[in-house]
């Protein structure tokens, strides 16, 4: 049953033919040039990966129904364990509340992801696409650990913050959804406004140890 | 100079490496290894200040964080500055550069010693209230006196050219102090595996072992500490941090830590070094091992230069290499200061001798002092010193067998040092933090650390077990009973053999009787760095300050920097004995964070500068820089002010903007206003419940503007809310009411309405927005979209969807200008080719973009409000004259509706927005401004409301205004008036805010 | 600081994430319009201010966002249980000790 009546969805990116110029929440910093010019080795590895799909689904978690329509759309099981993720080929799943999910895809196939989620799952839940508020930096390295424990008071140690783990926390003074992609592996999610201010915070917190910025 | 009392051989010290250093702008060597205070001592510099209320030469009395009187001025540069810097805790660096901080003119010449010296009436407790709070007047000219005479250190004026860290922490188990006890207690967790952190204020571990000769396995201390410490440093989750002072207590187990990275290395950290790091510690368990500080004993002149602490003499020997004077007399309490006067012995100087304050003093340490032939004064005490700016010599009498008095006629020697012991006190600071209140223990004869609701764990000195064997055993307990509480195993250490003596019970003793009264003897210093004494304590006790919180307050006791470490115990001893009470009865005062001095630096961490809060920006920013535009802080964001051309006022620029909209078409980058993504099938029900108007027939394409009003009735948002789809609706706020909006959304959905099906996401950040707006604003965009955008296709308070740029958008016709608007949403990655597209295609009608300025002018010549300026949380949709945007008829009793259905909410005369025009329309009255209806009355006039928005307007050609006026929407046409500051009186006629298009036929084209 | 544990996220998190709402179980009148002002009043402003246990509402603002309810001793600020909303306090002040 399709629910397109009830809700307004839109293909949010232009026609490659149309030649539209996008630009990333770091755009402007230039992070190709900055990566040419920069260091090549250092404790800390930063990338942004802009220009991604993020949907959120929400959801009453109980509702079986619900979640397996949602699992059937995305191919992969909805994460229903507090800070947990599943990652699936170019597809990241996000527990983000009991009932709140950040599904995260390449930013060309959002719509179509839209789409099958208003064909085939129906009942109540929401799905809000955010890709252009949001951008994702992948944060690597052997001093990673110690560059985030200056911007967020949660527990990074490998046994409260294992590979999977989810959080949405303070980061500085800002915020960020952080995720464990492996020992010395993190992406952190943030909102594009705040972007600049966390680019120029990890720059500073990441000077001692070396900051490498690939592009 | 000569370093006339170093030792030859000796001490933790690298005499291989001399190090120059300056105090009070001459310069001296020491060695690495060494304090200033260490270096300071070995060169013979006795007056390192003068005291805070008295100006009396003050010298080291101390080795470490008790140090109450060396208290330095530290920086070779303006910009490196730092007051109030323990000379005992600050190593000597290749170049130090310090000075006095106390003392003006000059620390051995001082002006205000003469008020010191001439008499104690003169500044009694209770001095400075009064003494300068009459008259209230002079308070000002007093202070300043007294406060560069105080010298209470000099901040640096130039900016700090150091980094510093805040880092988070977590760990199973913090440990604070790296004494015999903390060791043990780190060892046993760590090889538990737990995640330890083992902090120590040191510059290396070991505690007071450091400065002792003691053996352990028959060995020097030394050895079993770096075995230790070199075994802890290999474990994976272990972190050793010296120099790091665990500073504050905070509640469920939170401790903060202040890590001196390059305060030993040079004035200004190397580069790339942060000078300071700021731990920020959740610890699942702490073990406090933080020692005991010695107590000194309090009698008459006791803060003449000489006068220092049993242990430290003995640090000063044994860990420094430094004897601090020649003639040495002892004056001790209990057995452990007889080694302090060993140590003396053994490096070569004369121990004049010990005076013992017990009658028939025994044991090992008597025998050895026999042995040695030092002459031995039992049952008596120092009664005072002669000397001003160095000891010169000691009275000496008998005294009564509990200590309460003089018996016995007076001796006097020579000696140009006096140590003294009254026996120690538990380090119970942090233990005090989060409100636990100290236990005093007569055995130990100090307080102890009472019962807390934290996890918290004791061990050694400061449970009051003083000896090595002890805090060892402690240690390792406290390290297993730690591990049992986290289900860890319990590993059981191997202790080292100790070399424990028999000591003899010591005798509680705080205040030395002298012949004469308390009141007439000679000063008798308690608290040194308030100058606080006995008589002065004894005073505040008569005059009625009974309880211990009050005579702190009133004396000073334990105020300063080093909140009282040493003098505490005493003052509190004679508190309770002037009152009649025990000292239990007369309990403690409570020690707050910091437990020593934390620089700025290390708070603020890198949040400083540009970093110092976030700066929000929108897509289309860089396009904005570029072209000049000037930037409002509207919360965190950035948002263009107004866009200045060459030459132009700002007046000028507001005045084009505005024309050039109304005239032909301007730009808005309104991206900042937040937008909540609203869906479900109770969405609409959900509206109607939190705004103030109706929502049940909104149909699909269409926007409404809603007013937000908190259950008091008060609006406290605004914003258009549309109709995307049946179950979904797109709500905007306020730029800086977002965040709240979204919560209040969420706090009535989860905590009131849990059974309406909505779900709200923020989706402020995901569109841009950029509102084009005039007359040509429709022929602008129909340049860029194959839509049809005619009036009777696209009307007012529609959206629609279209492609504008290439770019799918969602375009509203809605206007905050009053004129025919258009504003074009796209997702943001967007929104800047958009932006860039409008003035390729805008430049034929002169498309100017406007900034918050010129929005303000615009919106207000149409009299449109904005929330959190025109209203301040007093103001109900009444009061705006906004009654039509609130429907009474609605089924549920929507959030304000009851609140503005109050008495006082439906009362005459409210305050109520009108628009106000100055008789003289040039004259643009300042917001804030006051009014009253009679300018002539008496001051103070009643005052009737106060002015909101106000501009010059380039359209009108005159001034406008809108304001809270009392009564104001039944005075059309009256006047009020505004007095202003400079004197003049502006008048006013209340008229309808809607100053321009009343009929809104500009917008609706 | 108070470490706070989230009955939703499901593990102890730090102050900083969270904001406090005040007193929990502050229920809104069924129906408004029959309260007489003095009730409205009552509803609107007047809170406990107790020495010892409180229940109070929290928001896990700064991660999932969701309210729940602390109790907190307000003399030793140690929480004594968390609980969803909707739920009652299984650990309450015995009558008379709260002031």
């Amino acid at each position: 049953m399709s629910d397109t009546k009830n809700v307004a969805i839109m293909n949010q990116v232009p026609d490659a033919a149309a030649g539209v110029r996008a630009e990333s929440p770091l755009h402007h910093a230039d992070l190709g040039t900055v990566a040419q010019k920069g260091l090549k080795s250092g404790g800390v590895h930063f990338r942004e990966m802009g220009l991604l799909g993020h949907l959120t689904l929400r959801c009453d978690p109980k509702n079986a129904d619900l979640i397996a329509a949602a699992a059937g759309v995305l191919g992969v099981e909805l994460p229903l364990k507090p800070l947990t993720s599943v990652e699936s080929g170019s597809t990241i799943v996000r527990w983000i509340s009991p009932d709140e999910w950040l599904i995260t895809v390449p930013n060309d196939q959002s719509f179509d992801l839209e789409s099958r989620f208003r064909a085939e799952m129906s009942g109540h839940y929401s799905l809000v696409n955010g890709s252009g508020g949001m951008t994702l930096f992948k944060l690597s390295g052997d001093r990673v650990v110690d560059m985030l424990k200056k911007a967020t008071p949660v527990d990074l140690h490998d046994s409260e913050f294992p590979v999977g783990k989810v959080v949405s926390t303070v980061f500085a003074k800002s915020g960020a959804i952080i995720r464990r992609t492996g020992a010395t592996e993190f992406e952190l999610v943030v909102r594009r406004s705040f972007a600049d201010y966390l680019w120029l915070w990890i720059q500073s917190a990441s000077q001692e140890f070396g900051l490498v910025v690939e592009a | 100079m000569t370093q006339k009392n170093r030792l030859q051989t000796g001490g933790r010290i690298n005499r291989s490496k001399p190090l120059s250093f300056v105090y009070n702008g001459k310069q001296f060597k020491g060695f690495e290894g060494d304090t200033l205070a260490s270096a300071m001592l070995a060169n013979g510099i006795d007056v390192i200040g003068r005291s805070f209320k008295y100006s009396r030469p003050r010298g080291i009395v101390a080795a470490g964080a008790e140090e109450p009187n060396a208290v330095m001025q530290l920086g070779a540069t303006e910009a490196t500055q730092v007051p109030n810097v323990r000379a005992t805790q600050q190593e000597l660096f290749e170049g130090l550069v310090s000075g006095a901080t106390n003392g003006w003119p000059s620390v051995d010449n001082d002006l205000m010693g003469i008020v010191g010296k001439v008499g104690g009436k003169m500044m009694p407790p209770g001095f400075y209230y009064k003494t300068f709070m009459y008259p209230q007047s002079m308070w000002e000219t007093y202070e300043k006196f007294i406060r560069k005479a105080a010298g209470l250190g000099s901040s640096p004026l130039e900016n700090d050219p150091d980094s510093y860290e805040k880092i988070n922490q977590h760990c199973d188990v913090l440990v604070v102090g790296a004494g015999p006890a903390g060791l043990a207690a780190a060892l046993t967790a760590g090889r538990a595996g737990a995640r330890v952190i083992l902090a120590d204020e040191q510059s290396e571990f070991g505690g007071s072992l450091l400065g002792t000769r003691e053996t352990l396995n028959g060995e020097e201390a030394a050895r079993w500490v770096a075995d230790v410490t070199a075994e802890l440093a290999g474990m994976k989750d272990v972190m050793l941090l010296p120099r790091s002072t665990v500073n504050g207590y905070h509640d469920h187990n939170f401790l903060t830590i202040h890590q001196r990275n390059t305060d030993h290395i040079a004035d200004k950290a190397p580069a790339g070094q942060a000078r300071q790091t700021l731990h920020r510690v959740r610890a699942k368990w702490v073990v406090l091992a933080t020692g005991a500080h010695e107590r000194p004993l309090v009698y008459g002149n006791n803060d003449v230069p000489g006068c220092m602490i049993a242990s430290a003499v003995s640090t000063y020997i044994n860990r420094y290499g430094v004897v601090p004077g020649n003639e040495l007399v002892v004056m001790t309490t209990n057995d452990g200061a007889y080694q302090t006067a060993f140590d003396w012995q053994d490096a070569g100087r004369k121990v004049v001798a010990i005076v013992d304050t017990r009658q028939n003093p025994q044991g090992a340490q008597v025998a050895e002092a026999s042995k040695r032939g030092i002459q031995l004064i039992k049952g008596s005490g120092i009664i005072d010193v002669a000397g001003s700016k160095r000891v010169t010599g000691v009275s000496i009498a008998a005294l009564s067998a509990d200590g309460s008095a003089v018996n016995g006629s007076v001796t006097k020697l020579s000696a140009d040092t006096v140590a003294t012991s009254g026996g120690w006190s538990p380090v119970i600071h942090l233990a005090g933090h989060t409100g636990s209140r100290p236990v005093w223990d007569e055995k130990v004869a100090g307080f102890l650390p009472g019962p807390t609701v934290e996890k918290r764990l004791i061990a050694g000195a400061i449970a009051g077990d003083f000896t090595t064997a002890g805090a060892l055993a402690q240690g390792a307990e406290a390290g297993r009973k730690a591990c049992a509480e986290l289900g860890m195993d319990q590993p059981i250490i191997e202790l080292p053999t100790t070399q424990e003596r028999v000591e003899h019970p010591a005798m509680t003793l705080f205040h030395i009787p002298h012949v004469k009264k308390t009141s007439e003897a000679p000063k008798q210093f308690v608290d040194y760095q308030n100058d606080v004494t006995a008589a002065g304590i004894e005073l505040a006790c008569r005059e009625g300050f009974e309880s211990i919180e009050h005579v702190k307050r009133y004396t000073a006791l334990g105020f300063g920097t080093d909140q009282g470490k040493l003098g505490n115990i005493a003052g509190m001893a004679i508190a309770a004995k002037a009152t009649g009470r025990t000292i239990p009865e007369t309990g403690t005062t409570i020690f707050r964070p910091n437990y020593t001095p934390v620089t700025f630096g290390a708070l603020v961490g890198r949040d400083r500068g540009e970093l110092f809060d976030p700066k929000r920006y929108t897509a289309m920013h860089k396009w904005h820089v570029e072209n000049g535009a000037l930037f409002e802080d509207v919360g965190q964001w950035k948002r263009p002010w107004y866009f200045p051309k060459a030459g132009e006022t700002m007046q000028q620029s507001l005045d084009r903007e505005c024309k050039a909209t109304r005239e032909s078409v301007g730009i808005l980058d309104a991206s900042t206003l937040g937008k909540i993504d609203i869906q479900g099938k109770d969405a609409r029900e959900f509206l109607g419940r939190v705004y103030t108007n109706a929502w049940a027939k909104l149909a699909v394409g269409k926007c409404r503007y809603g007013l937000m009003c908190g259950e008091d009735g008060m609006v406290f948002d605004d914003g258009v809310t549309s109709c995307l789809g049946e179950n979904h609706f797109i709500m905007t706020t306020t730029s800086g009411g977002a965040a709240r909006v979204y919560e209040w959304l969420e706090l009535y959905h989860q905590t009131e309405w849990p059974e309406l099906e909505v779900y709200f996401n923020t989706v402020t950040d995901h569109w841009s927005t950029m509102t084009i707006s005039g007359p040509n604003s429709r022929k602008l965009l129909e340049e860029l979209t194959d839509a049809d955008v005619s009036n009777e296709n696209f009307g007012y308070m529609d959206w629609r969807e279209m492609k504008v740029a290439g770019v799918p958008a969602r375009v509203f016709r809605i206007s905050f200008t009053g004129e025919l608007s258009f504003e074009i949403n796209v997702q943001a990655n967007f929104g800047l080719h958009v932006w860039e597209k409008l003035f390729e295609k805008g430049a034929k009608y002169n498309l100017t973009p406007y900034g918050t300025e010129t929005m303000h002018i615009l919106r207000a010549e149409k009299g449109f409000i904005i929330a959190g300026q025109d209203t301040d949380g007093s103001v109900h949709p009444y009061d705006l004259g906004m009654g039509w945007a609130v429907s009474q008829q609605k089924p549920f009793s929507f959030i304000g509706k009851r609140g503005m259905a109050r008495e006082d909410c439906v009362r005459d005369n409210r305050k109520q927005l009108v628009g106000l025009k100055t008789t003289d329309p040039s004259v643009v009255l300042p917001e804030g401004a006051q009014g009253v209806f009679d300018p002539k009355a008496p001051i103070p006039m009643p005052m009737v409301g106060h002015i909101t928005s106000s501009y010059w307007s380039a359209n009108l050609g005159h001034s406008i205004a809108m304001g809270l006026v009392k009564g104001g929407l039944d005075r059309m046409g009256e006047k009020v008036y505004y007095p202003l500051a400079d004197g003049r009186v502006v008048e006013a006629e209340i008229c309808s805010p809607i100053f321009l298009d009343p009929k809104g036929e500009r917008q609706n084209v | 600081m108070l470490h706070i544990y989230c009955p939703h996220c499901c593990e102890y998190r730090e102050e900083e994430e969270f904001h406090v709402k005040g007193q929990a179980h502050l229920a809104r009148p069924l129906d408004p319009d029959a309260c007489s002002d003095k009730e409205w009043g009552e509803y609107l402003y007047f809170r406990k201010n107790p020495r010892g246990l409180h229940h109070e509402l929290w928001v896990h603002a700064a991660g999932c966002r969701k309210f729940f309810n602390v109790t907190r001793d307000t003399v030793s600020y140690e929480i004594k249980e968390v609980y969803l909303v909707g739920e009652k306090p299984s650990v309450v002040a015995h009558s008379g000790s709260a002031k």
